[in-house]
């Protein structure tokens, strides 16, 4: 337990400073540009019409304030801070007067479940075709298989998105390929509403495990094509255990150590092309919010997704890193 | 280097391919020398016409023909990526050696660091500061921006492979013979990092031209520029693909998956060869 609590402490360490270098960029790329958030607001707010001088300084000062911009640099990066930790982002100017914590809270749980669903997916699938493919390195139909996720992995998730989009919303319209729900259908638990959750979410999720699958894959491949020329494989194969079992229990689950590592270090970029999976289909997540936000010119809004992501993100990876030693137990105990 | 990238070209098919295709598109490129119109030029041809024998790939409803406007964007997009896997190749070296090399504390802070620029998600930082910027964006900007925050992984590997160096006989062994830490590092360890260089490069490009065509089909970068996701960003907002003009997106979309495919072939063809055990798998010599 000793052991574990100093990891732990340490995992603990490294979020802490994820969370400070990340939201130190954010400040450091809303305050060291020459431009002024408040006077582009002042200036797109009054491009129409006539606005009296007083008016305009009035303006000035509250969006000084609700974008915590009053007094000098220092003060601005405690309140810069001060909004992180506790949440409180101030309002949304496109929503007025929506606070974006809500509007982040009520987008956060199609991201998060888009997210998970499709992370937990694509790695099951692209660790087990991978196994297969290192264990049965002469099998036809897997070298196919391969070749066909490697061929889409390095294409970007945008275009993998957007090709599936043309593929189900034009060549073959069978699902639905905008929103997380179908309009005019009442919120609860009951199998209308599951159902179409469900199948709006299907798109999304195929296009974003269609890029991740890759890269679990060929990781997998290659750890395992390693591991079978070990020679307790060779001794659990003469001993004439069941070659299911030999690559279960004994292959794979030695090889899957180091892809929850790997899982936990590219959480980050899965996060990016979950936002831009949202973009596409229309997906009422962070991604979709943080777009329109930019679209909309909202300040506030942007400063907190990208804070909120950042912490997520990290948060995420906390936990990936703080259950790993339950699977490998060389990390857990001396 | 060289006998590296003969034998590669030999032996393995992937490579081969790898190398076609890239050529392909770097050929396709080097065309806008040929182009008729200059690349920000519009309504120089007839708009919305499909793909015929005047124009290959088609026209625009911008009036510009796809195919001469295509090699324009294939060029900057390149451009683009190469420009930022170059700069961030310099911090990624200098932090992984340096790293790798000095080892102890310096080792663990800098590595704590880059451990963190791998976590977050830069998309949004790089959505945020667009929208500081707004007009003021410009692409050696928006290089530097990525370059900035894109060089965490492969400082990684390169530490890793320092690490590995600085231990090995032959280096104790040019030490003990006199010769001093530049000659070593740049006359015995560079060979061996100029694969990883290579390898890294055309994942590195592959990962900022991916988050340019991102970008750009958001309308989050300069967009007066022609690149690939510039020109999918101009055919999205005149609707392209409900008026029936598919050929606007359907051509940049093909070479830029072209080019994805061939640099990542280039790129894990390499990295079999630097990674010795499945060299060793491949002979056979550890198939057991």
């Amino acid at each position: 337990m000793n052991a574990y609590a100093t990891y732990a402490l340490k995992r603990l360490l490294q979020f802490a400073l994820v969370v400070f270098i990340g939201i130190n960029l954010a400040y450091l790329i809303t305050h060291a540009t020459p431009i002024d958030p408040v006077e582009q607001t002042v200036s797109a707010a009054t491009a129409f019409g006539n606005t009296s001088p007083e008016a305009i300084a009035m303006m000035r000062k509250s969006l000084r304030e609700i974008y915590g911009l009053e007094g000098n640099l220092w003060n601005q990066y405690a309140i810069f801070w001060q909004r992180v930790l506790v949440g409180d982002f101030g309002p949304s100017l496109s929503a007025f007067p929506t606070p974006v914590s809500t509007l982040i809270g009520r987008a956060l749980p199609w991201t998060v479940g888009l997210l998970s669903v499709s992370t937990i997916l694509a790695f099951a699938l692209g660790n087990l075709l991978g196994g297969l493919a290192g264990y049965f390195a002469d099998s036809r139909l897997l070298k196919i298989a391969g070749l066909a996720v490697m061929a889409v992995h390095p294409i970007p998730y945008y275009i993998v998105a957007f090709v599936v989009l043309i593929a189900f919303g034009y060549v073959w319209p069978v699902l639905p390929i905008s929103g997380g729900y179908r309009i005019n259908i009442t919120w609860g638990w009951n199998a209308d509403f599951i159902l179409s959750v469900v199948s709006h979410a299907i798109l999304p999720v195929t296009s974003l495990v269609l890029v991740g699958i890759g890269g679990w894959f060929m990781g997998m491949r290659s750890l395992v094509s390693n591991v079978v020329t070990e020679d307790y494989v060779t001794y659990a194969e003469l001993a004439g255990v069941s070659r299911g079992k030999i690559l279960g229990a004994y292959v794979m689950r030695n090889a899957l150590v180091p892809q929850v590592t790997g899982l936990a270090m590219s959480l980050g970029s899965i996060f990016n092309g979950a936002i831009i999976t949202e973009q596409v289909f229309g997906y009422p997540g962070i991604g979709t919010l943080l777009i329109s936000a930019v679209h909309a010119g909202d300040y506030s809004l942007v400063v907190g997704i990208a804070s909120v992501s950042i912490v997520a993100v990290s948060t995420a990876v906390l936990f990936i890193d703080l259950v790993y030693p339950l699977l490998d137990p060389r990390v857990k105990v001396s | 280097m060289l006998a590296i990238l003969r034998d590669l070209m030999r032996y393995r098919p992937q490579f081969r391919l790898g190398v076609i295709l890239t050529g392909v598109i770097v050929a396709f490129a080097a065309l806008t020398l040929a182009s008729p119109h200059p690349q920000q030029d519009q309504f120089v041809v007839p708009p919305d016409v499909p793909p015929s024998w005047a124009h290959w790939f088609g026209t625009t409803s911008r009036g510009q023909d796809v195919f001469w406007q295509l090699t324009f964007a294939i060029r900057n997009t390149m451009l683009f990526g190469f420009t930022v896997a170059i700069l961030s190749r310099l911090i990624s070296v200098a932090i992984g050696m340096w790293s790798g090399y000095k080892g102890g504390f310096v080792d663990r802070v800098l590595m704590s660091i880059n451990d963190t620029f791998i976590v977050i998600p830069l998309f949004p930082l790089l959505v945020l500061f667009y929208f500081v910027m707004r007009d003021k964006m410009s692409w050696p900007l928006l290089a530097l921006a990525m370059a900035a925050l894109g060089w965490a992984y492969d400082a990684r590997l390169i530490r890793s492979l320092a690490l590995s160096l600085k231990t090995r006989e032959f280096t104790q062994q040019c030490e003990f013979s006199g010769m001093r830490t530049s000659e070593i590092v740049l006359q015995e360890h560079l060979p061996y990092v100029l694969p990883i260089m290579f390898y890294t490069t055309m994942n590195n490009m592959n990962w900022s031209i991916g988050l340019e065509v991102t970008l750009s089909v958001l309308g989050f970068t300069n967009i007066d520029t022609p690149t690939v996701g510039v020109m999918i960003y101009w055919a999205n907002q005149h609707t392209a693909l409900v008026a029936g003009i598919w050929w606007w997106i359907f051509f940049p979309v093909l070479f830029v998956m072209i080019l994805f495919i061939g640099l990542f072939l280039l790129a894990i063809s390499m990295n079999e060869y630097i990674d010795p055990r499945s060299r060793l798998a491949r002979m056979g010599g550890a198939s057991g």
